[in-house]
């Protein structure tokens, strides 16, 4: 009855998925963040509100439009044209793209937040010592941040992990594909397989406390040096 | 624009938010220029200017090098500029340590092939920081950080250096601590400087040119003495305003403890043995110690007593004049600043030309000039 194969597949979806968003979202969040940590436009807010939008926006909404732009008559469904695909929708490729929109706003806050901490003063003198924009960015400003970086990634991950809503609406619940934690819980209680369940949700309960945990006792390690 | 090779000549006007700059200047590539003035006369924008950091129409040159001309559309950018920039703040780099931030600028420097005339192990000994260099930088005092970024700029190698009130942060024990560092800095590199600064006792101490400065205009530029002793300038108009002279040690008088010094072929003496005889100090004499005589008055107990020609005489307020001086009989002497009372005018009756005599009660040795405080002389 309890097949551990069939336990293992949603778990390692989900960390593969959590995984590719993650690094996804620092790849895309970290300019996003230092833009609006740098820039003087005035308009800057509304881009900052536009990527805070899924922190309040109820996950179906927001997995609703994903849908609609991944689907065949959606911008998804064009580009899945090129792969032979009739749509983008009910992918693994669906899902990176839904979590990596959901979690954005985890990654670039404390990540925009970590760059304005630091202020103009440690760029100027950089740059009065000889250090390109390019070069102080990533000797200056990305070391200065690296608390905010290890929140944003940790935070990025988790709600990952935890997200439900929107993947239900764009990924279904395809073994193998789309059925990652969250959902493969749901699908076991309503089928009343209580133990599966169990062995689930408990993994999950203990992996978020584990993380939390260590973001707090890190964020006390890196806050110590320096000054 | 024809112009000598051993300048800086600046010119920016424009707007920086609600303030609004004009200025124009040319000091000497050598020695440390100060930019004076109250707070908010644009001393900052303008080191700031200099630097790339802040953006403003105009033009800089330093020694050969244009670094900006906005008829050739050119401003090289901040990293371009070959400055040693020092904030009133250490602001180090807190997550390197103290040799990490020392190498920051020097790597850079030597990467893009600048030869390496400031060379590391001179500059951790010029500074005395070899003890910090692997410490981290929330571990060091104010002193120590204002010396580790004084380095830090040092070691970028700079054709100029830009201080901004680098020792405003610190308090009078700590400033006492650095300033010998700044002098020993002034002593063993001729790099020139501007220092930015509003406290007169710094200048007295450290500059040879003044860029005098007020809402956003130069008022004056030119060398220490000339303006601090213009009764013009409003620097002559402080309450402590001084003169500020190169005297030369002539020889010291065992019997009497005293030590004579020469001014502009005049003689004075300070009390105690003052360095070796032919070594160069700056003196500081107040304008409200100097008294004028109209003869060589013999009853006194004022040793130092020079004949000085009037130079000109300006009204301070209701009571007070002030005189300015020319030190020895003859032409292009010395600038000695006095204060006097109007009344000891009328009564004395004297005006410009006249020769008379400046009663001196105090002078102070403001440092060595002539050698290095240090052992590190190389």
């Amino acid at each position: 009855m309890l097949s551990l194969a069939e336990l293992w597949s949603p778990i390692r979806l989900t960390l593969a998925l959590a995984s590719i968003t993650t690094v996804l979202l620092l790849v895309i969040g970290t300019p996003i963040a230092w833009w609006l940590a740098r820039s003087k436009a005035r308009w800057k807010e509304a881009v900052a509100a536009v990527i805070a939008l899924p922190l309040v926006l109820p996950p179906t909404v927001l997995g609703f439009y994903l849908l609609l732009a991944l689907g065949p008559s959606g911008p998804g469904g064009w580009i899945g044209g090129f792969f032979g695909l009739r749509t983008l929708a009910f992918t693994f490729e669906a899902l990176v793209i839904g979590s990596v929109i959901y979690s954005m706003p985890f990654v670039v806050q404390p990540v925009r937040n970590a760059f304005e901490a630091f202020g103009d003063r440690p760029l100027e003198v950089a740059a009065t010592l000889r250090a390109s924009p390019w070069d102080t960015f990533w000797t200056v400003a990305v070391p200065l941040a690296r608390p905010g970086f290890m929140t944003g990634a940790v935070l990025g991950f988790a709600h990952t992990v935890g997200e439900f809503g929107v993947i239900l609406m764009i990924g279904g619940n395809i073994p193998d594909r789309t059925k990652v934690l969250s959902v493969a819980i749901y699908d076991y209680v309503e089928s009343l397989q209580w133990a599966q369940a169990h062995i689930l949700a408990a993994g999950m309960l203990v992996f978020s406390f584990s993380i939390i945990l260590s973001m707090m006792i890190l964020g006390k390690r890196v806050a110590r040096p320096g000054a | 624009m024809n112009q000598s090779a051993a300048t800086i000549s600046a010119r920016y006007a424009g707007v920086l938010g609600s303030f609004e700059l004009d200025v124009a200047f040319e000091v000497p590539m050598r020695g440390i220029t100060a930019l004076f003035g109250p707070s908010g006369c644009g001393k900052t924008t303008i080191l700031r200017c200099v630097a790339g950091l802040n953006q403003m129409p105009g033009r800089l040159v330093v020694g050969s090098e244009v670094w900006q001309d906005d008829v050739a559309g050119k401003s090289l950018k901040p990293h371009e500029r070959a400055v040693g920039y020092v904030f009133q703040e250490a602001s180090l780099f807190g997550h390197l340590s103290v040799r990490g931030n020392l190498r920051y600028g020097y790597r850079r420097a030597l990467k893009n092939g600048i030869p390496e005339t400031i060379r590391f192990d001179d500059v951790v000994e010029l500074l005395g920081i070899g003890y910090l260099l692997d410490r981290a930088t929330g571990e060091l005092s104010g002193g120590e950080r204002q010396r580790v970024a004084l380095g830090r700029a040092l070691l970028a190698q700079p054709r100029l250096f830009l201080m901004d009130e680098p020792l405003s942060a610190l308090d009078r024990m700590t400033k006492e601590e650095i300033l010998p560092y700044f002098e020993a800095l002034r002593a063993s590199l001729s790099i020139p400087v501007l220092y930015v600064t509003h406290d007169i006792s710094e200048i007295e101490r450290l500059a040879d040119h003044i860029v005098l400065l007020d809402s956003g205009r130069v008022i004056a530029v030119g060398r220490l003495n000339d303006l601090l002793a213009d009764t013009r300038f409003p620097l002559a108009r402080n309450r402590d305003a001084s003169s500020v002279l190169e005297a030369r040690v002539n020889v010291f008088n065992a019997e009497d403890g005293l030590t004579e010094i020469d001014i502009g072929g005049e003689m004075l003496v300070v009390p105690g043995r003052v360095g070796e005889n032919g070594s160069t100090y700056r003196v500081r004499i107040g304008a409200s110690d100097v008294s004028l005589a109209v003869d060589r008055s013999s009853q006194t107990t004022i040793l130092n007593v020079v004949p000085v020609r009037v130079l000109d005489i300006q009204p301070l307020d209701e009571a007070q004049l002030n005189v300015l001086l020319t030190i020895g009989h003859r032409e292009g002497g010395p600038k000695l600043l006095a204060r006097i009372t109007r009344r000891a005018k009328r009564v004395l009756g004297f005006a410009p030309g006249q020769q008379m005599y400046a009663q001196i009660k105090a002078v102070s040795l403001v440092r060595s000039t002539g050698r290095l405080p240090t052992s590190t002389a190389k």
